[in-house]
């Protein structure tokens, strides 16, 4: 009997799986044991469930049979329990009929004992049985979608998120924390394989998502909280008050002619100096200064005041304050990066201490004709063009002991890119590369390392440098080169080390709160390794770039415009369905002690203080059972998975 | 001269029991040479550190048993602490010692030390 009164008529499939299943347990005889059990007309086995033959069987089955409900004893739901559900619904049935009963990953894959397996098989069925019973047809719930995106972090994932979004026709929001859009892209001098320069190609993008006008640029702000729910977010966006009118402000530095403040500038990674107020490099976006109040002598003009008295356009405005805005959006890309690992975790090396001991993105600078030296290689120490240039790859990767034990993935060629650079600017310099593995899966990676070798003749040196240290003037390396069994003890100018990729600082903290995972390292988790891998496991948050783990440029590209594809699919629906088996409240039953809502992950749950119950956001609810569970009243009862079903599951199972 | 390579049934019992010896996992090592890098005493080795690890891999006993490394290493742990998948290789080199002494390769025996020395040492 179900629920209302009315008999069912069950149809019972039990697939083999080929030997997955059929290979442990006996099929034919849990077909046989289930015919004839309460509620079940039909009991049938078969190879291959899944299968077209199998899909059809199950369909005539069910109108030969007159069926209303189906059990498919095969593999876990999350395989096909959808493909079951589509197969009913052809028959005119509702899709909460079906019930999977896994014998395959709960039992024949993890027993040997052939009979016990089989006695499991059938007792599984069983209770699915009682389930089915007392299932109710249900309606997937309804909801509505804001069209309009929020992309987190403008480097070169997020922007090329925000244009390809933009041009779909959507609204974009592109937050960035930064004074300026761009990333660390716009710090690189030039870009591997092909050697363009990094501004040339990165510059053009910028000034396209300044002027698309479907795309809102909102640097210096920065992403406080997101609330809501797939298709239908509400998101909390702090502005940090940069003293600065965009609009007014036309870059005649005259400002930072007259301020005193002088500060380690940020984007030439700390190798030259900028002004409190500065603008962070020439083509900045937006295009304009930004009174940096940390260092800033202070904003009563008695104090100084220098900037806003020589301001023209009067576009200084020193009572600019932090605001929180929200906006709401239907979508959100996580394109936020990644950071170098510190320095100072390898000690080894110096840590710091050494101030011709640098890393990867310092040089990037060093190189740049923009950076802090003009385009000449001159160490950081004593301005000198240094002769003896050695480079260290796999610092803080591929180290599970002490520091990343993942490979950082763009070492390998920024290195090999590095060396040639190099030696183009310093022909007769020395350049040495220590490496474990030279890793160059790429289109044209491997030719253009081979072109470092060959042509540039950069010496590779296999094996881990142990110990960097300095003796007067020069920095001693040692080495070993495991090709001929030696050990190597080299002078350097200038040692530079290819860090290990880290995720961004606080980032983790954030997406915590969003609840999107992250795995052991800290790279934010895609719902499928290989099958879902721009998508988070949270509906509605989409994966760009770095953030979710090491990737080169065009890696990073092509991630932002898939991401932006799957924004599409969301934003091209009418409406979203959400899955019915939430888990509403019986009012008459609720003593609103409230300890669902504390226990609710999802913040689905709310005490309405007037009614004093508990009121459920149906579309925030995922249906994890954990208020029904905690519910000391049985008010919060999950659709399709009441206490009652539970209990005559778990009464099926012990009686065999 | 050629090298044969053959990974039978003693070769494996040497390298399971120096894995039991030592209690470390010879198989993690990938070769990166860094032990070799910062070693101290690599300039009086025959074979570096990481050559060491790579013969025990290859279960060659005799290379092994024969090399003067393995009464060279100091067991100052500076391979350890700097190695990327934690091998302690001074216990690995320990092993070896160990597995050495009854075949009679004790490199260092009593009757060979020094006259001069003979009064100092205990």
């Amino acid at each position: 009997m179900n629920g209302n009164g009315k008999k069912k008529r069950i149809g019972v499939f039990v697939c083999h799986c080929g030997v997955n299943i059929a290979g442990v347990v006996d099929v034919e005889r849990v077909a046989k044991a289930l015919e004839g059990y309460s509620g079940v007309s039909f009991s049938t086995h078969y190879i291959y469930m899944c299968s077209e033959p199998g899909q059809n069987m199950i369909l005539e089955t069910i109108r030969e049979e007159k069926l209303d409900s189906i059990i498919v004893a095969a593999c876990s739901p999350t395989l096909h329990e959808k493909t079951f559900q589509s197969v009913i619904e052809l028959a005119g049935l509702n899709p909460y009929q079906v019930e999977i009963a896994n014998i395959r990953e709960q039992d024949s894959w993890v027993h040997s004992d052939k009979e016990k397996a089989t006695l499991k098989a059938i007792k599984i069925v069983k209770s699915m049985v009682e389930k089915v019973l007392q299932n109710e047809s249900l309606e997937p719930i309804r909801v509505g979608v804001t069209r309009r995106a929020l992309v987190i972090g403008a480097g070169i994932s997020g922007i090329q998120s925000a244009l390809d979004i933009a041009d779909h026709g959507y609204e974009v929001l592109l937050v960035e924390k930064n004074p300026s859009i761009g990333g660390h892209m716009i710090q690189l001098s030039e870009t591997f394989p092909t050697l363009d320069c990094s501004q040339c190609i990165m510059t053009p993008k910028m000034v396209e998502a300044s002027r698309h006008p479907n795309i809102r640029i909102l640097t210096y702000h920065e992403v406080e909280s997101i609330s809501g729910y797939v298709g239908n977010f509400k998101v909390k966006i702090r502005k940090k008050p940069r003293f600065v009118d965009p609009d007014k402000c036309t870059m005649c530095a005259d400002c930072e002619d007259v301020c005193p403040q002088i500060v380690s500038d940020e984007f030439n990674m700390g190798l030259s100096f900028r002004k409190a107020i500065y603008l962070p490099f020439p083509q900045a976006v937006p295009g304009t200064y930004t009174l940096d109040i940390e260092n800033c002598l202070g904003l009563l003009p008695i104090r100084c005041g220098k900037c806003k008295e020589v301001c023209e356009p009067d576009a200084i405005n020193y009572d600019d304050q932090e605001t929180v805005f929200e906006e709401e959006v239907g979508a959100v890309v996580v394109s936020t990066g990644y950071d170098l690992y510190d320095l100072n975790h390898l000690g080894e090396f110096g840590g710091e201490k050494y101030e011709d001991v640098i890393n990867g993105l310092e040089f990037e600078r060093i190189l740049s004709a923009s950076g802090p030296t003009g385009g000449e290689v001159r160490r950081p120490s004593d301005g000198k063009v240094p002769k003896n240039v050695v480079f260290i790859q796999c610092c803080g990767s591929r180290d599970p002991e002490n520091h990343n034990p993942y490979c950082s993935k763009i070492c390998c060629m920024y290195t090999s890119k590095h060396a040639m650079l190099y030696k183009h600017h310093v022909p007769d310099g020395n350049a040495t590369v220590f490496y474990i593995d030279v890793r160059t899966g790429g289109k044209n990676f491997e030719e253009f390392y081979q072109r470092t070798i060959d042509e540039d003749q950069v010496l590779y040196v296999r094996g881990k440098v142990s110990k960097v240290y300095k003796e007067g003037d020069k920095i001693i390396v040692w080495g070993v080169d495991t090709l001929t069994g030696r050990k190597i003890e080299m002078e350097a100018d200038l040692v530079v080390l290819a860090m290990s990729m880290v995720q961004t600082d606080g980032v983790n903290e954030l997406l915590k709160k969003l609840r999107i995972s992250s795995d052991a390292n800290g790279w934010l988790s895609e719902a499928h390794p290989k099958l879902r891998p721009v998508e988070s496991l949270n509906a509605g948050f989409y994966l760009a770039g770095c953030a979710h783990g090491p990737k080169d440029i065009p890696e990073t590209v092509s991630q932002a415009s898939a991401a932006v594809a799957k924004v599409g699919d969301l934003f091209a629906q009418e409406q979203l369905l959400h899955e019915p088996t939430v888990v509403p409240v019986d009012e008459d039953l609720c003593s609103g002690c409230g300890i669902c809502v504390t226990i609710c992950p999802y913040s689905a749950r709310e005490l309405d203080k007037e009614k004093g119950v508990v009121k459920v956001n149906e579309v925030l609810c995922e249906g994890c059972g954990a208020c029904a569970a905690a519910c000391p009243s049985g008010a919060a009862q999950q659709r399709n998975q009441t206490d009652d079903q539970i209990f005559s599951m778990v009464r099926a199972i012990l009686r065999g | 001269m050629r090298t044969i390579l053959k990974l039978g049934k003693q070769e494996h019992r040497f390298i399971d029991r120096i894995s039991e010896l030592s209690g470390e996992n010879v198989y993690s090592c990938y070769q990166c040479g860094r032990c070799s890098a910062g070693c101290p005493m690599a300039f009086e080795m025959d074979i570096l550190p990481n050559q060491l690890i790579r013969l025990v891999q290859l279960g060659e006993e005799e290379a092994l048993i024969a090399s003067k490394t393995l009464f060279i290493c100091a067991s100052c742990f500076t391979c350890q602490s700097r190695c990327p998948k934690g091998i302690n290789i001074a216990n690995v080199a320990e092993a070896i010692r160990y597995l050495a002494e009854p075949k009679g390769k004790d490199h260092f025996g009593p009757d060979e030390v020094p006259a001069e020395l003979a009064d100092e040492l205990p």
